[in-house]
């Protein structure tokens, strides 16, 4: 866009920059007001005085969380779900992306094909279904019922496949006359030209195998096989019914004292992906938009 | 190298897809499948006549379309208003700001939301408490609570779904815009009669893709976020199948619920796949 280097351009532009920032910091201050009450303490904290910069600071609710073994189980039922399950989502969407890319007359039925795995993207059978099949397959209450069910993520199978398949045509041509098998093409000629879509999907799956807690909530039995937003899940999401009658109000009495605990768990919840995120964003912007919108 | 992945699908996709069958049976887990009784019709007949199912269907359309319409209108004009930013380090900084919700999990946002929304303690009551306001009970209240998911869904996502707009807008031809300016446009006229334009092919795209959305309210917002209080407006038909079905064990019933779900969405989906074929050339591979 060119600049009109007007008066009234330079008040709009001015309040462009004011209502954008303005909406930035909405995205961000409610987690920062959660950081503050988790450091605060708990009177501070129930007594309505923090914001956005801890009162009486005290990392007491951390030491508390931390020390509880439920909290450290189900972190570490999440740590081994993404160690597991990000490399096989990324091994499948590879394997599956590369022949359907192909052309007809090197993968025959190749639309065939493609429509049996986008078709599962249309149609569910539902959540009834689904948990007798997982049941069935003897991995209820394992680990494998978390990663099982979605290890081919579709979306990211048909975003690596748009990929693929813009990428020049000269250099696979290339590739087969100096000897390469398919196999090698993926892994030394697909592979390291992908590596913007490769980095979105790596963080669409670990953010999702991190975030995920319905799964965790059906298939496991046992709360000590919960995944840590399940765990978090059963801590955190505690309506506050003070305003509707005095036996919810007693509770609530009791849950005041934990509100530090609860914004101390919220907080250590989004912490890996406060971490990782500003370092994989750059990439995924290139990466999902190549392979979605075209042109 | 097809054929892993093909098999999980198989397992994990098309069996629980066949599963579906239990809809039209007395379905008794002890029997399984292959010995309970069929009864047609019978379940959805029966599900028809709930009062609540209506309801139901209403609060699901009723709110996704809002979202719907947010969720459109509210990206585009960030994009715009993203892309007329000169300062290339404020506007990065925005963007990283903006998508940040996006990729936490409605576990934590629901966490946030319940806090700062409490009614006692939330820091938004206090907010209108030091303005002289009644407390409002966000989250209890009925006849607020669709509006509650509404914006936070925004909030979750608005930023995020700018970055297809935004790829929209780099591919606009700057030419125009130095032609325009020769020819005396201001920048309002600017993105009236050039942004706008060259937006649109996305901007339909999205429109009629979402559609094929329209029954999915948020199934994992409105479970962290709803009680019985609020059943009333907040319950969709994806919760209703979750209490049908994990909580009260109706399995048949809730399975006739979801698969009432999976033929309606998968109509709608076919469609917008059509409409978004036929007016912005879109195809999945």
């Amino acid at each position: 866009m060119v600049e009109t280097k007007s008066w009234t351009g330079r008040v709009l532009s001015t309040a462009n920059y004011v209502l954008m920032i303005a909406l930035s910091l909405l995205c961000i201050l409610p987690l920062i007001h959660i950081a503050a009450i988790s450091f605060s303490s708990n009177l501070a904290a129930s007594s309505g005085q923090v914001s956005l910069w801890p009162v009486d600071f005290t990392t007491d609710a951390y030491h508390f969380v931390l020390g509880k073994p439920d909290f450290l189980h189900s972190l570490a039922v999440t740590l081994k779900r993404v160690a597991i399950g990000v490399p096989i989502n990324l091994l499948l969407t590879l394997l599956m992306a590369y022949p359907l890319s192909k052309e007809q007359r090197v993968f025959p039925w190749r639309t065939a094909y493609a429509w049996f795995v986008v078709f599962t993207m249309l149609f569910h059978g539902g959540l009834i279904p689904l948990y007798m099949t997982v049941r069935e397959t003897g991995i209820l209450n394992t680990i494998w019922a978390l990663i099982l069910p979605g290890a081919v993520p579709v979306f990211n199978v048909v975003l690596v496949l748009n990929f693929f398949r813009q990428l020049p045509k000269e250099l696979e041509e290339a590739a087969f006359i100096d000897g390469a098998g398919h196999w090698t093409m993926l892994a030394k000629v697909f592979v390291p030209l992908s590596l913007p879509v490769l980095a979105t999907i790596t963080l669409f799956s670990t953010v999702g195998h991190w975030n995920a807690w319905f799964d965790g909530m059906i298939f496991m039995k046992s709360p000590e096989h919960y995944p840590l937003q399940t765990y978090l899940r059963t801590i955190i999401i505690k309506l506050d019914f003070t305003s509707l009658g005095s036996e919810d109000a007693i509770r609530e009495a009791e849950n005041i004292s934990e509100r530090t605990t609860r914004a101390a768990q919220i907080f250590l919840g989004s912490l890996p992906i406060l971490l990782v995120y500003p370092f994989l964003q750059k990439y995924f912007m290139k990466g999902m938009v190549l392979g979605s919108v075209k042109g | 190298m097809f054929l892993p992945g093909a098999l999980l699908l198989l397992i994990y996709h098309y069996v629980p897809a066949f599963g579906f069958v239990i809809a039209f049976q007395n379905f008794v887990p002890a029997k399984g499948i292959f010995h309970s009784k069929w009864v047609g019709w019978d379940n959805f007949t029966f599900l028809l006549q709930l009062p609540n199912f209506y309801q139901v269907v209403f609060n699901t359309l009723y709110i996704s379309v809002m979202k719907v319409i947010a969720g459109q209108v509210v990206p585009i004009a960030v994009a715009i208003l993203l892309n007329e930013m000169r300062l290339r380090w404020v506007k990065r900084s925005v963007q990283t700001l903006i998508y940040l919700p996006h990729f936490m999990s409605w576990v934590i946002l629901g966490g946030i939301l319940i806090d700062i929304l409490s009614p006692t303690k939330g820091i938004v009551n206090q907010v209108i408490r030091a303005f002289g306001g009644e407390p409002i009970f966000f989250l209890g209240t009925p006849s607020l609570f669709p509006y509650v998911l509404v914006g936070s869904d925004l909030w979750k996502d608005f930023g995020f779904s700018t970055i297809v707009y935004l790829a929209a807008l780099t591919s606009i031809n700057p030419n125009l815009y130095e032609a325009a300016v020769v020819d005396g446009a201001n920048r309002w006229k600017q993105i009236v009669n050039i942004t706008l334009p060259g937006m649109a092919p996305v901007i339909i795209l999205m429109a009629t893709l979402s559609l094929g959305q329209i029954l999915n309210a948020g199934f994992e917002q409105v479970f962290n976020l709803y009680s019985p209080t609020v059943y009333e407006t907040g319950d969709i038909i994806d919760t209703l199948v979750y209490r049908m079905g994990l909580v009260q064990a109706q399995y048949a019933l809730a399975t006739a619920v979801g698969f009432f779900k999976s033929i309606v969405s998968l109509l709608l989906i076919s469609t917008s796949y059509y409409l978004a074929y036929r007016f912005a050339n879109y195809r999945i591979f």
